[in-house]
């Protein structure tokens, strides 16, 4: 296959997995690939990422396809376990400190005839001295006689994953490490540095983790072809990932990808409210400015007005599967409230409490997060939705406080378990508040289905919106304030 | 257009005799740049050096550096060129009498009277320049448009004098702090190039090289704490500008090796919010 088919399949896949590249990227990338050899993947890489991704969220995105398509070139052809000359030199010297350190006998032959244990011993030698060459050996090896792939067999990098590091034992490697480590030492590590090596050896075992992922991804694609695998690894991008599906991972580029999102979104909100319209004539500033056409008021200037920050309330469900959807919109909220005038908010499952007293100012979102969690009394029966409930409490506490200021954020997929809907709350909250919006992470054709009576809420409210990733959240924050 | 250099190899040198520690993305992407002619946006954290590479570049290929400082607000007359506009008056009524009225109108819409704000003076420059355009993000979307002639063509349309084509390609940077999503037609035409926070190894050679003085071991020290310190959720995780402050600050201390206390009493240097400072000194255990 020639670069440039390559470089085409290549950039489908980008498009496909939902980057956009356009096709003056397309053309740079081709001028790039001309200026930099291939042979040196790293600058490569680097080269094309430069003229395809314009954004630095799509850089997991742009590495995955990048090693899927490309993991087969370059100095690590060789595929099926063969170790080069120079790692099966290293090897049989660690062999061999092996063998003096425990006295063993037999005969040090070649890696196939260590038994499961020595490989773990050996990697855990590698890992405490940080050695590199000798990690990816055990990368090599471990995935060969561990991992039981076969050819055909249609199951997911992950399933081999798992099935290796766990033959290594290696969730519990950290612990031995440090063990070790604390043996080792000559006297007693304090607190700093123990934390210090700790975090060295994170590093590292994830560096070794990574290792055998790549050795994974490059015999699968041997055997199944870039296309076909980099089907199976498309994974949506952090803005798109779903709140209710998102695993311990997204979640975690989630958490990552909201926190540029709330700058932007501050400073595009603040411009906004400045640049919003025309007021009327600022005397002082055209006097001034006539000054430099010798005193003809040639350039009019004028006031802009500065609206009222608005105030908000957020009423969130957080049960069960919308829990994360929720976090993330106070998050979100409490990022931006300098945004608001003031920013109240309540959680419910069955029962109601307000929360604003965690969020207070200088105190740790995560942390106001994770009181909410613990802390709220929320649960008045028995812990499963009760929307009416909940609203009619609501409205018996803090309705005297909704103004005409007031614009009210309810969130949930308003699943009621079939209670009472006491959606009159939400008409009158409409009649006193200013704004009363719905937002539902479900998708859209889920809604009013089963227990589902957000259609019966929505009647009330100035709109339901779907929120299903962070796109969709960023879009309605941005037309609330 | 000459290649000034030869090798991503050659640039990593180049910026590392000035003391600029690249790594393979900066070097590939600075040489890529300079083989396609075409501008560099930069982004990432802030305090990463976003500012200082363009610098470095300059010092390294000793250009002289045009910098243009973004703000909102900022318009053609203060970016672009103005006409001068006093000397234009006391040319008409210099010669009051003298010449034609064309002439005058002639004269005054020439050279002479235009006054060159950073972008056109990068381009009309003779000699080697590297152009800086700073917080490019600060700027309102509307404005862009005016870096987009310069940045694809290098040159700048006058209507009152015509098109001033660049003498030589100057080496083009555009840092943002990502404060708001900058346009396709202005991201299309740059390559992208994010810096992040250097890796440990990375950041014990910016200390060693930026400190002078200082040990082996107590820059070793410096990153790793500093590498811990970054894995943490913090509102600002430390920059490497604050990286270098807090070793320079321990230099003058005299510390040779970071205990407990010592790190507590100086992370103030490293974070800037208390919440934070009190969160790390939990963390590493050191507030007891």
């Amino acid at each position: 296959m020639t670069v440039l088919d390559l470089m085409s399949g290549f950039i489908a896949e980008l498009r496909k997995a939902g980057l956009p590249v356009s096709l003056t990227e397309n053309l740079d990338a081709m001028e790039a690939v001309k200026e930099i050899p291939i042979e040196d993947r790293q600058a490569f890489k680097y080269a094309l990422a430069a003229t395809l991704v314009k954004s630095n969220s799509h850089w997991r995105a742009f590495e995955t396809i990048f090693e899927v398509y490309f993991s087969l070139r370059g100095p690590e052809h060789q595929i099926p376990g063969e170790m080069t000359d120079a790692e099966a030199e290293l090897w049989r010297e660690e062999q061999e400190m092996q063998q003096q350190g425990e006295g063993a006998a037999g005969s040090g032959g070649g890696m196939d005839s260590l038994t499961p244990e020595e490989i773990a011993q050996m990697l855990m030698q590698a890992l405490m001295n940080g050695d590199q060459a000798m990690m990816r050996a055990l990368a090599r090896q471990s995935v060969q006689r561990f991992a039981g792939m076969e050819p055909g067999r249609p199951v997911g990098g992950t399933y081999y994953l798992y099935r290796t590091l766990r033959n290594l034992d290696l969730d519990n490697m950290l612990d031995k490490l440090m063990e070790a480590n604390r043996e080792q030492a000559a006297q007693d590590l304090t607190k700093l540095e123990e934390r210090l090596e700790k975090d060295e050896f994170e590093s590292r075992i994830e560096q070794f983790k990574q290792e055998v992922e790549a050795e994974i991804r490059r015999r699968l694609v041997a055997d199944r072809g870039a296309e076909a695998m980099a089907k199976t690894l498309r994974k949506p991008l952090p803005e798109d990932v779903e709140f209710m599906h998102a695993n311990k991972e997204e979640m975690q580029s989630l958490k990552k990808a909201l926190q540029p999102l709330t700058r932007k979104l501050a400073a595009k909100l603040a411009r906004k409210r400045r640049h919003g319209r025309r007021g009327p004539l600022d005397f002082r500033a055209t006097v001034r400015s006539s000054l430099s056409y010798g005193g003809v008021p040639a350039d009019p200037k004028f006031k802009y007005p500065r609206p009222s920050k608005p105030e908000l309330m957020v009423v969130a469900d957080i049960s069960g599967s919308v829990a994360a959807f929720a976090r993330f919109t106070l998050m979100l909220v409490y990022a931006i409230q300098g945004q608001f005038s003031k920013v109240r908010s309540f959680v419910f499952i069955d029962g109601i409490d307000e929360v604003t007293d965690y969020f207070k100012s200088n105190v740790d979102i995560s942390d106001a997060i994770h009181r909410v969690n613990t802390e709220a009394d929320v649960v008045w029966v028995d812990g499963h939705s009760d929307y009416g409930h909940a609203f009619e409490v609501f409205w018996e506490r803090y309705g005297k406080d909704i103004n005409p200021k007031t614009t009210i954020l309810l969130l949930g997929d308003a699943r009621n378990n079939y209670h009472a809907s006491s959606a009159w709350v939400i008409k009158e909250m409409q009649k006193r508040g200013r704004h009363v919006y719905w937002l539902n992470p479900e998708p859209r054709s889920y809604w009013n289905t089963g227990d589902s009576i957000v259609g019966e809420y929505g009647n009330f409210t100035e709109g339901v919106y779907e929120c299903r990733n962070l796109r969709q959240l960023e879009a309605f924050v941005e037309k609330l304030a | 257009m000459e290649n000034r250099f030869e090798s991503v190899e050659q640039v990593r040198e180049g910026l590392k005799k000035v003391h600029y520690l690249s790594d393979d993305g900066i070097a590939g992407v600075v040489f890529l740049a300079q083989r396609l002619g075409k501008p560099i946006l930069v982004e990432g954290p802030a305090g990463t050096g976003k500012t200082q590479l363009a610098k470095s570049v300059a010092e390294m290929l000793n250009a002289r550096l045009i910098r243009l400082q973004c703000y909102e607000g900022l318009d053609e007359s203060k970016a672009l060129y103005e006409w001068n506009y006093k000397k234009q008056l006391l040319r008409i009524q210099a010669d009051k009498n003298s010449d034609s009225w064309s002439q005058v109108q002639d004269d005054i819409f020439s050279e002479e009277f235009l006054l060159t704000r950073p972008l056109l003076e990068a381009i009309s420059s003779p000699d080697p320049v590297v152009l800086l355009i700073d917080e490019v993000d600060r700027v309102e979307i509307e404005t862009e448009a005016l870096l987009l002639e310069i940045l694809s063509e290098y040159q700048v349309s006058i209507p009152e004098l015509g098109t001033i084509t660049a003498k030589q390609i100057p080496m083009v940077f555009l840092t943002s702090n990502n404060t708001r999503e900058l346009s396709e037609a202005l991201k299309r035409r740059c390559l992208f190039l994010h810096i992040d926070y250097p890796d440990m190894e990375r950041e014990k050679e910016i200390v060693l090289t930026k400190v002078p003085d200082i040990t082996q071991n107590l820059a070793d020290q410096i990153a790793r704490i500093v590498r811990s310190i970054r894995q943490l959720d913090l509102k600002k995780a430390p920059s490497v500008s604050e990286t270098l402050d807090w070793a320079r600050t321990l230099m003058l201390m005299g510390i040779e090796n970071i205990d407990a206390q010592e790190a507590k009493d100086t992370l103030h240097i490293l974070l800037k919010y208390q919440t934070d400072i009190t969160k790390a000194a939990k963390e590493l255990s050191v507030d007891k």
